[in-house]
């Protein structure tokens, strides 16, 4: 059963991101819910790339047992292009709040529909 | 830990707090990450996840202000949707192998033969190095891909608005 804790972790991790990004109506607080989900599977893939006793894979006479490089590979990449969306979806808001005056998406709702109508 | 931050990220109406949180989120992140052996993707973590993510959130709320409306009691379709995906989560994982197996599938295929081979095929002593540059380069490049039109992507959004301001102020830099 421990062996399944590290997992559930991530569950619940995953969880509160999926829930900060669906019920928050703030902008910015669904882009964080957005990265903690995205954390959440940043640890999960780390988690199966681990071997007990392996060290950190960088290979020396003293060590025969590494950890998987593979997953750390995927995930560095993965890093690197989350910063990126985020940066697009900031810069996104902040279009936003020139075009409407506010990131608070019930304002922006209402302010569609004043307009469509 | 992780939880118990997240959690407090949630509750919390004062985006400042919130981005300043989300660095110190990010840095927890990767010592966890040194724990697993993870090196790399620590040293990654705390240099773009803790610092250029909070920067950029902070940038973002100097110009877009920092209160949150005091709204939402619990939100009862998400709160319903979210239980739901955790329920078939745990389902999922009764069949994951345990945390560290050695003989976990994920350990068969692939990575036996980079940490076997990658010393004589590519040559530096760190694994994840020569999987990236190497083996995965593909991925790599793909990144740099994404990074790019990326950044193509926040200049296109944002220069546009600087340059309708400029323009109005009479200022003439964009012709030097």
């Amino acid at each position: 059963m421990i062996g399944l804790l590290n997992y559930w972790v991530v569950f619940a991790l995953m969880l509160l991101g999926l829930y900060m990004t669906i019920s928050s109506s703030n902008l910015v607080k669904k882009v964080v819910g957005l990265n903690i989900f995205q954390t959440s599977v940043f640890i999960f893939f780390i988690s199966m790339g681990k071997v007990t006793g392996g060290t950190a894979p960088i290979l020396d006479e003293a060590y025969s047992a590494y950890s998987n490089p593979l997953p750390h590979v995927l995930i560095l990449t993965a890093i690197v292009v989350g910063v990126a969306t985020t940066a697009l979806a900031l810069a996104l808001i902040v279009r936003i709040r020139e075009g409407y005056g506010s990131i608070e998406e019930s304002y922006i709702r209402d302010k569609d529909r004043e307009s469509g109508s | 830990m992780l939880v118990i931050l997240s959690v407090a990220l949630l509750r919390m109406r004062d985006l400042f707090t919130v981005a300043m949180l989300t660095g110190i989120y990010s840095l927890v992140i990767a010592c966890f990450f040194m724990l697993q052996d993870a090196v790399d993707v620590a040293f990654t973590e705390a240099a773009v996840g803790a610092g250029i993510t909070t920067v950029l959130f902070l940038a973002t709320l100097s110009m877009v202000g920092r209160e949150e409306a005091p709204a939402s009691r619990i939100h009862l379709p998400a709160l319903a949707c979210t239980l739901a995906v955790g329920a078939l989560l745990v389902y999922a994982s009764q069949d994951m192998p345990a945390w560290g197996d050695p003989n976990a599938p994920v350990h068969q295929h692939v990575a036996p033969r980079y940490i076997e081979q990658s010393a004589d095929e590519v040559g530096p002593p760190n694994i994840v190095t020569s999987v990236l540059a190497s083996y995965r380069g593909y991925d790599t490049m793909g990144e740099v891909g994404v990074v790019f039109t990326a950044a193509i992507g926040v200049l296109l959004l944002l220069g546009n608005g600087t340059r309708r301001r400029r323009d109005s102020d009479g200022d003439s830099e964009d012709q030097t």
